[in-house]
């Protein structure tokens, strides 16, 4: 049986494209939220805490894949018509960024109460106490979760293919139909580049934690 | 925007099919803890081969899209084998196999938790090793993990609109059928999203509720 | 002179007019546990105060109300006169201080804790000049200068550059200490600081705070369940006991004529 990978190749490769394009701003998107609710869930102000709580608490408990069609199909009723692009980084990004806040918190609870302490006994200003003291030994904390979470929401690119974005798992489902009988190959291929794909993100994440974590 | 009469007369309709859907995810659960335990017991195994290749194919699993994976096993394995299952079958086997992966993580390290005295005194007791893992291992290390399992849960059921993708007839298939016959899609989709958020956030209210009963019983 | 109440136990190293710190009536509940039952105490500039008593006697959190981490529930407590826990409001009232009111204060005190507390992600160098840098806006030259000085005076010379991770007990907490030291404050509290470390680790951090000790300039509040080295150390001596003051005189008054019963019953165990 002869198999023309060579011939699918160009096609994966444009879908890797669009699914690592999407990791990529969702990721940004995510990141930040992560920071603001991580830190807002801790603020010593009552409403911003309220806030990153009620947006952690909605959308944990959301469906990413119902949460993105509600984006893209209910969305623009309400006034508001993104692309297909920014749909998905914005349903992807609200999505993770709610499991990311849960991270940042409990990476900034981690940190010993004895650091804050030291800090004060040195005058430090509440801000110097944060940045330079409780956010360095947080962020080593938050890596290997977060590593984690990169690769979960790597994977939930894949449900782009519902709104019919040509990411990976689409151009697939597309060579699918051409080459039929090559079907287990085809998805076989196709969980080999999830599966580097991911793996390179959970390598980088182990080599920057061995990085910023030479003091331990 | 928001036309209440429509509500009223959609409301039932997507109720209709939330058993479906809690019926596949609480099958796949259950498939994810079976799998799961063998996982965490087949990683202890004494046979290096064995070990190796259960922690490789629980990262292969782990680090692939569930869709894709059900994909694989609904459109491929009727071509590669005499079977040819279900839509909902094999959505059960899929969400079971991706989550079975997550959960031996857990099952693994509350067996690495326990103390090496309860291996010793089982073996001193000269149980057998099925006896070991079913009458001192697991009645202890299950029950500390039963507030993340049910977490699990919560993640099961959140993740089975991908079903519909294998043409399973869950929720959001339901709702993306009657916004294409009513072709109004603000009420329908709303509600649905509104529908996994209560009933996520009951679960984890009943998850939490169990957590806390733990907590009292191992400290008292 | 006259009209300044002055203990006549004590005897101190030279004549003072004010007390550096003073504490007023000062109470510390924590929920139902009434810790502090009303303390008044004084400590003159320069002089080292040995605080001794059982576990649970209320020493720590005495030391801890004066870096301000713990805030008396009431009392006083005042530092060159001026007071620590409150400040006056635009309008002359008396109010809890806020934070700007705090870092001014905490610029004469600084602290040596049990557990050290060394920034893990610092080097030993990095932990002392923190502060120099970022609260004093020492230049980082000078600053670097002054540290590798400290580091130099405590014997650690040679591990400016390790991280805490890579550093034994004693080594830590002579870091911590000269990371408290080189800020310069008025009065450093010593809380408990050997009682984290390994006996043969001990003698090594009670040398270098002899040795600092002898510098005339700082006052100290020691901590400590060394009884031999706060006779050596110590110009006074307080013995509480359950939140209140039980006896307080010079190392010789303390040591070697105990009058209270309590005092005689706790040395006695370190006999």
């Amino acid at each position: 049986m002869n198999v023309p990978i060579g011939q699918w190749l160009p096609f994966l490769m444009d879908g890797a494209v669009v699914t690592l394009r999407i990791t990529v701003f969702a990721g940004l998107l995510a990141f930040s939220l992560s920071a603001l609710s991580g830190m807002g869930r801790l603020s010593a102000l009552t409403p911003i805490r309220w806030i990153s709580g009620c947006y952690i608490e909605l959308f944990r408990a959301s469906s990413l894949l119902v949460l993105l069609f509600w984006v893209y199909f209910a969305l623009p009723i309400a006034g508001l018509e993104l692309s297909k692009t920014w749909s998905a980084v914005l349903a992807i990004g609200l999505n993770i960024g709610a499991y990311g806040g849960e991270i940042v918190r409990s990476s900034i609870l981690a940190v010993p109460k004895g650091q804050y302490e030291a800090s004060i006994a040195l005058n430090l200003r509440p801000y110097t106490r944060f940045i330079r003291v409780v956010l360095p030994q947080a962020f080593v904390r938050m890596l290997p979760p977060m590593g984690n979470l990169s690769i979960e929401m790597l994977k939930s690119t894949s449900l782009v293919y519902f709104i019919t974005m040509a990411d990976l798992t689409y151009e697939a489902m597309i060579l699918r139909n051409n080459y039929y009988t090559h079907t287990p190959i085809i998805f076989g291929l196709l969980l080999l580049i999830y599966y580097l794909m991911s793996s390179c993100v959970s390598w980088s994440v182990r080599l920057l934690e061995r990085k910023l974590a030479c003091w331990r | 925007m928001w036309d209440w009469d429509y509500v009223y007369e959609l409301l039932p309709k997507l109720l209709r099919a939330l058993p479906a859907t809690l019926g596949a995810a609480l099958c796949g659960f259950a498939l994810a803890v079976l799998v799961g335990i063998l996982i965490a017991i087949a990683g202890r195994s004494r046979f290096r081969l064995l070990r190796g290749l259960t922690t490789g194919i629980v990262d292969f699993i782990r680090s692939t899209p569930l869709l894709v994976q059900l994909f694989f096993l609904y459109y491929s394995l009727p071509m590669l084998t005499p079977l040819a299952m279900s839509a909902f079958a094999t959505g059960v086997i899929g969400l079971g196999l991706h989550y079975a992966c997550y959960l031996s993580e857990v099952f693994r390290s509350s067996i690495d938790a326990l103390p090496k005295g309860q291996w010793e005194a089982a073996s001193a007791l000269n149980l057998s090793k099925a006896r070991t893992w079913f009458s001192i291992v697991l009645p202890q290390a299950m029950p500390p993990v039963i507030p993340i399992m049910g977490n699990y849960l919560i993640v099961i059921f959140k993740e089975t609109p991908a079903l519909s993708a294998i043409t399973f007839v869950e929720l959001l298939m339901r709702t993306k059928n009657e916004t294409s016959i009513s072709f109004r899609a603000f009420e329908p989709y709303t509600i649905t999203g509104g529908l996994f958020i209560v009933v996520s956030l009951l679960l984890s209210l009943a998850v939490s509720r169990l957590e806390k009963r733990f907590k009292n019983r191992t400290t008292a | 002179m006259n009209s300044i109440y002055m203990p006549d136990q004590v005897a101190p190293a030279k004549v003072q007019e004010q007390p550096l710190i003073r504490y007023e009536g000062v109470t510390k509940t924590f929920g139902e546990l009434e810790v502090i039952k009303g303390i008044d105490m004084s400590i003159y500039g320069g002089e080292k105060l040995a605080i001794i008593g059982p576990s649970g006697s209320g020493k720590t959190t005495l030391g801890r109300m004066l870096m301000t981490l713990e805030e008396p529930t009431s009392g006083i407590i005042t530092i060159d006169g001026e007071k620590l826990w409150q400040m006056e409001d635009k309008r002359g009232r008396l109010v809890r201080a806020n934070e700007k009111h705090l870092h001014r204060m905490r610029e004469k005190i600084g602290m040596v804790f049990q557990h050290f507390n060394l920034f893990p992600h610092l080097t030993a160098l990095r932990n002392v000049t923190l502060a120099l840098t970022s609260v004093l806006k020492v230049p980082k030259d000078e600053a670097r200068e002054r540290a590798a000085e400290m580091l130099g005076k405590v014997g650690l010379a040679t591990k400016l550059d390790e991280y805490p991770s890579r550093l034994s007990g004693g080594q830590k907490q002579r870091v911590a200490i000269a990371r408290a030291l080189v800020l310069r404050p008025k009065v450093i509290v010593f809380d408990e600081v050997t009682s984290a470390l390994d006996p043969e680790l001990v003698g090594e951090v009670l040398e270098v705070i002899k040795e600092i000790a002898e510098d005339r300039e700082t006052a100290m509040m020691l901590i400590t369940h060394e009884m031999e080295f706060a006779r050596e150390v110590a110009d006074r001596v307080v013995f509480g006991a359950d939140g209140l003051i039980v006896e307080q005189g010079t190392p010789e008054e303390i040591f070697d004529c105990p009058r209270s019963e309590r005092l005689q019953a706790f040395l006695g165990r370190f006999r």
